[in-house]
């Protein structure tokens, strides 16, 4: 079975027909071309697909907000190595093209997640020296309090920091603190402790409603709307 | 917003939340939906996925980036 009658054969039941120009991709990347064309085919496609891939790495890379630390050679290299294990997941996976998206959007996750799991990675090339003890005192300055609030700074960086000694257990209190206080990123962490972004979100979940909850009990915050000031 | 208000803002959680893993799964059919139908009906659709790219930054990161490179496809 080619890869295209076996794509259209995995889709039995799903909705809407495959689009034209993700079955051409199909058609194309599996191979299939008459007379003998398959293969010259199956390489320009490859190229060409290589080549959106590259494009949308190097864009990905220019947009993320927070400052990476890659750019000029480091940057290209990076968009490369992204584009070409992409490339390699997708040529991979293609018999796992369902069909529910445009073949190129669902091409496009892959390049997006490598940039994310090679920026993880890089962040350790060059991490960003701590500030040591003090950065609980900057906790206000991230969640926008007034920095002429002095007694209000104090009163939520005080009561946050309990919160994450008391209820937090020890897993749970490492996790937050890289996050929150010393600004790792998710997916730098997850590489640090051997994690994944999924395991780190949920434990980050369970201490945000832990910490809620307490501050709640305290009478920081209202159990059912935001406080007012 | 006070700081208190960003505080709760961040803490509060959403049980329909689906985790990084599924939103990833889907997150091609999503961007899809976003671009077909407009964000508000794709929210109502997956209010799971919208929870949780809501609410997890590099996630959030992601479905920010596959957007904009699939609307430049789609142009």
């Amino acid at each position: 079975m080619s890869l295209v009658q076996s794509t259209a054969a995995g889709m039995a039941g799903i909705r809407g027909p495959l689009d034209e120009e993700s079955r051409e991709w199909l058609r194309c990347l599996s191979g299939t071309g008459r007379d003998g064309r398959g293969t010259a085919e199956r390489e320009q496609a490859l190229a060409r697909l290589h080549e959106l891939l590259l494009r949308a790495a190097h864009a990905e890379l220019r947009r993320r907000s927070r400052p990476t630390g890659v750019e000029g050679r480091e940057q290209d290299d990076l968009a490369h190595q992204a584009a070409d294990d992409a490339l390699v997941a997708i040529t991979s996976k293609l018999d796992r093209f369902r069909g529910n998206s445009r073949f190129t959007t669902w091409a496009y996750k892959f390049v997006i997640l490598e940039v994310s799991a090679k920026l993880g990675r890089h962040y350790w090339r060059n991490p960003p020296v701590q500030a040591g003890d003090d950065t609980w005192e900057r906790i206000p300055d991230r969640f926008g309090a007034d920095p002429a609030q002095h007694a209000e700074a104090r009163e939520l960086a005080g009561a946050l920091r309990r919160a994450v000694a008391e209820v937090l257990s020890e897993r749970q209190r490492r996790v937050f603190i890289a996050i929150i206080v010393d600004e790792i990123p998710l997916d730098a962490l997850a590489v640090e402790l051997g994690s994944t972004r999924n395991a780190l979100y949920k434990t980050m979940f369970d201490a945000r409603r832990k910490i809620r909850a307490h501050l709640v009990a305290h009478g920081y915050l209202n159990a059912e709307e935001p406080r007012t000031p | 917003m006070s700081g208190w208000q960003a505080l709760d803002q961040f803490l509060r959680t959403d049980p329909q939340d689906v985790g990084c893993e599924q939103a990833m799964e889907i997150l091609d059919i999503y961007v899809d939906g976003v671009l077909k139908e407009g964000i508000e009906a794709t929210e109502r659709r997956y209010p799971g996925v919208a929870a949780h790219l809501g609410a997890c930054g590099p996630c959030g990161e992601d479905f920010a980036g596959l957007l904009a490179a699939a609307a430049g496809a789609a142009t």
